[in-house]
């Protein structure tokens, strides 16, 4: 080690670990990576909702000698897609069940993409029809449901001065990394198989095959390569795109890729959950807020996927960021015939958030008071208890990010096109960083350090780098912790047969939870390094701290280590003619803690919220007959760089005890708020409320004529 | 056929059906994987080339229209002893650069748009890079990026 004190790394926007290579165009994606040998591997789905899987048929007068076909036969495993519930199958077996369009029951394997296509034309698969389900009314089928209580909700409203209802609707949405989900399986000595793929959870999909091919902890090796965005859609995904190429890559006896274009990913691929939110909430004249009733019913497809866990974090945070005596969220999720929607980037939170938050807005309109004066009152504070009982201790930035953002908004202009209003909207919302409840204690995230004898260090985790910076920050917290220069820190590969589990990458918990065991071993390191001299190697798994309890059957206690905070304001122009709604401006302010990499922080803010303004302006998927209709990039659409609004950025520093160098998990928080901020700009623009996102052309015009048409004393 | 170009400033003769994408040839034969494929109906932009100077969403074109012309990708960008150009320097500073799936699409758009006008504003920065999709960033540190370029 150098005997000066190197500058220290954290706080500091350092050069991204892998950015040369990627603006250079040296990364290797999965894609990019030539395999001797290989072969192309497809999968065949089911072309319909509901049924049953009656014959598959090989055309005899076709050449299958150079084909190689995988039917659930020849899964030497279970036929399970390991995940939370045995319920989702690897393909469907002969006679088996079909629950969903795009369901895969077959897969093939060829030398070439032309002989591939070929003989995908060549298999004649009958089924026998079932009736499908499409909808939340008709569903009868539940995943599972979840009450929180808290204090008593009435149901006689006598004593409360006004009671205010209201029921919003939230629509599907595509993760929409612009890399395609994809996977190369290499057969390897000894029955092994190894893995490459575009993924965010390397043990994920490490279980799922070890199970499905029945395969041991060594046999089963997953490596991820570069990977071209997740934000949830390559949290569980991957690993039936691993365990199709590997069944694949073991029947042909050869490497086999996997690569999905985008039509497939589109079709086939989890979404977000869409759901149903029924809010009733008691106030006094005065703003108190007396109770609050809500209601969450998801839609989670075909089969259970982490449906759970999705619908569990969306009724945690169902009550906003407010502090309310008497709560009582009810949530179910049901199962339709549509393809699985899962987890991506706030998983249920924003679906809830929506709902709470224009609540907000609701009350304020009834009450006649400013809707920010109405957050102030009821806004979580320390020492406040959330819907599940929490008792606020440290780092609530509520009021931090409210006054932030409010202070650095400039004035509406109003619009100098006559067809077009122009609104302002706001939203305050928080975000629980790491697993939910009793999660991190169950999973145990380990990570090593080690001190090599050359004098550098090498961190060896499982969390992976998705864009949003897990090789630069891990290394920055190591180097500051260690007291070295940042040159001195390397990081070991995403290659399960190299590093331990450190759990999945997602729920805003690698920088927070992850970043803080690199930080802790980087320190015990730094001790033994008076005593001994290297090779060393520390490991750290997460220890849960005994003031942290949870009881999961009645959804009390602390539910999450603690929120980061954030407000938004947008201002939305609405064209009256067209019905257009044009987010113009957002400003959000973010307690985060601490920024570790303050360019880095404010890239997944950025990101995040125009991802919420997609989901709350124009990104749509129409289901018929149980298939997506905005199946291409062509139908669906996300924004670009001229539909995207001038994001403003303010981080809130607000340190947390337990976060590395005070920082708290922001990944998903800036999801959460623009969505409900973009519906109020819109009523402030234009005297009309929508209910419902995506807030498409037809959805305002609709409400537009239907406010013109009451406010003239006409019958509709 | 035969068909014959000049890459990244190099002139490349190849073997292969006309009818090819010039997106598949870039990746397949000549190893030029910095070129990416995110839609394969030009509408994403990932997969942008330079052709004569004009982008190109090189999933749409076939090998045999390049023939006698100049192609230039993302590898092409930096000099030829591997210094990263302004703008590539740019967009590690700037963190313009998240998951860098969409990074070469941007790199050549914005490459274009710096060499036609020299002090481009916001909007115009907008309106180059739109046929770009980014699902990292918002676009925001792209367009801080772009614009610190400008002389």
């Amino acid at each position: 080690m150098s005997s000066t004190t190197p500058q220290p790394a954290v706080g500091r926007s350092v050069p991204r670990r892998e950015g040369a290579d990627k603006v250079a165009g040296r990364t290797r994606y999965t894609d990019d990576i030539a395999v001797q040998g290989a072969w192309y591997g497809k999968t065949v789905r089911s072309t319909l909702p509901k049924g049953r899987v009656r014959s598959i048929a090989l055309d005899p007068a076709f050449d299958w000698g150079r084909v190689v076909v995988v039917t659930a036969d020849d899964i030497p495993g279970e036929n399970v897609v390991h995940l939370i519930r045995d319920d989702q199958p690897v393909l469907a077996p002969n006679e088996g069940e079909i629950r969903h369009r795009e369901e895969p029951i077959l897969l093939l394997a060829a030398p070439d993409r032309a002989l591939l296509d070929d003989a995908a034309h060549h298999i004649r698969i009958e089924y026998e029809t079932a009736e499908p389900v499409y909808t939340l009314d008709q569903a009868t089928e539940v995943f599972s449901t979840i009450e929180i209580r808290k204090g008593e909700v009435p149901e006689d409203v006598e004593d409360v001065e006004a009671v205010v209802e209201r029921t919003f609707q939230v629509g599907l949405q595509e993760q929409l990394y612009i890399e395609p989900q994809g996977a190369i399986a290499i057969p390897e000595p000894d029955g092994a198989i190894k893995v490459i793929g575009s993924l965010q959870c390397p043990y994920y999909v490490h279980r799922a095959l070890k199970r499905a091919l029945n395969l041991t902890d060594e046999q089963a090796i997953v490596v991820q390569a570069e990977t071209g965005g997740g934000f949830g859609g390559k949290e569980e995904y991957p690993s039936i795109v691993a365990i199709h190429a590997a069944l694949l890559a073991r029947k042909a006896g050869r490497p086999v890729r996997l690569i999905y274009d985008r039509h497939e990913d589109l079709a086939a691929t989890t979404k977000r959950h869409p759901g149903v939110i029924r809010h009733r909430t008691g106030v006094k004249k005065d703003g108190t807020l007396l109770f609050q009733d809500i209601e969450i019913v998801l839609d989670g497809g075909a089969y259970c996927t982490l449906t759970p866990v999705v619908f569990s974090r969306a009724a945690i945070h169902a009550a906003g960021a407010y502090s309310c005596p008497n709560v009582r969220i009810q949530a179910r999720a049901a199962a339709t015939n549509t393809p699985p929607n899962g987890a991506f980037r706030g998983f249920g939170a924003p679906q809830s958030l929506f709902a709470a938050e224009l609540m907000v807005e609701h009350v304020a309109e009834r009450l006649g008071m400013s809707s920010v004066d109405l957050r102030r009152k009821w806004m979580l504070r320390v020492g406040d208890t959330t819907a599940t009982g929490q008792k606020l201790t440290e780092s609530v930035g509520s009021e931090l990010v409210l006054d932030a953002a409010l202070k650095a908004a400039s004035t509406v202009q109003p619009s100098n096109r006559p067809t077009v209003r122009r609104g302002r909207g706001l939203s305050l919302v928080f975000h629980g960083s790491g697993f939910t409840g009793s999660g991190e204690k169950k999973l145990q995230g380990t990570i090593a350090l080690e001190a090599l004898p050359d004098g550098t260090f090498r961190i060896l985790t499982a969390s992976t780098e998705i864009g949003q910076g897990t090789k630069t920050i891990f290394c920055q917290l190591a180097a500051d912790a260690l007291g070295v220069g940042l040159d001195q820190v390397v990081l070991a590969p995403q290659d399960t047969s190299l590093v331990p589990d450190s759990g999945p990458t997602v729920a805003s918990r690698t920088a927070m939870i992850v970043g803080r065991l690199v930080q802790d071993a980087a320190t015990a390191l730094k001790q033994r390094l008076k005593r001994e001299a290297p090779p060393l190697r520390v490991e750290k798994a997460y220890i849960q701290p005994d003031s942290v309890h949870w009881d999961e059957t009645t959804y009390r206690g602390d539910a999450y280590p603690v929120y980061a905070w954030a407000c938004t304001i947008v201002d939305v122009d609405v064209d009256t003619t067209t019905g257009e709604v044009h987010v113009t401006d957002l400003v959000t302010a973010v307690d985060c803690g601490k920024a570790l990499h303050p360019v880095m922080a404010e890239g997944q803010i950025e990101g995040g919220s125009l991802q919420a303004v997609g989901w709350a302006t124009i990104e749509e998927i129409k289901v018929k007959d149980g298939g997506y209709q905005n199946d291409r990039l062509a139908t669906y659409l996300i924004p670009t760089a001229l539909d995207a609004p001038r994001i403003r950025t303010i981080l809130v520093e607000n340190p947390y005890s337990r976060g590395p160098f005070g920082a708290k998990g922001i990944g998903e928080l800036p999801m959460d708020g623009p969505a409900p901020a973009i519906i109020a700009a819109i009523h402030d623009a234009t005297g009309v409320w929508l209910d419902e996102i995506p807030a498409t052309p037809e959805k305002v015009l609709a409400a537009l004529n239907g406010t013109r048409e009451t406010g003239n004393g006409k019958q509709s | 056929m035969t068909v014959r170009f000049t890459l990244n400033g190099v002139p490349v003769s190849i073997e292969s059906s006309g009818s090819r994408r010039l997106l598949d040839v870039l990746r397949e034969d000549l190893g030029k994987t910095g070129t990416k494929e995110g839609c394969g109906e030009g509408e994403c932009g990932a997969c942008s080339v330079l052709i004569d100077g004009e982008v190109v969403d090189s999933c749409l074109v076939a090998v045999g229209q390049v023939e006698g012309r100049n192609v230039l990708t993302v590898e092409g960008l930096a000099a030829p002893n591997g210094e990263l150009s302004r703008l590539q320097q740019a967009f590690i500073e700037h963190g313009a650069a998240q998951c860098g799936i969409c990074t070469p699409g941007m790199l050549l758009a914005a490459h274009v748009l710096l060499q036609r006008a020299t002090q481009p504003t916001g909007d115009q920065v907008r309106e180059a890079l739109a046929g770009n999709l980014c699902r990292c960033t918002g676009y925001t540190k792209i367009i801080e990026a772009v614009l610190s370029c400008t002389t």
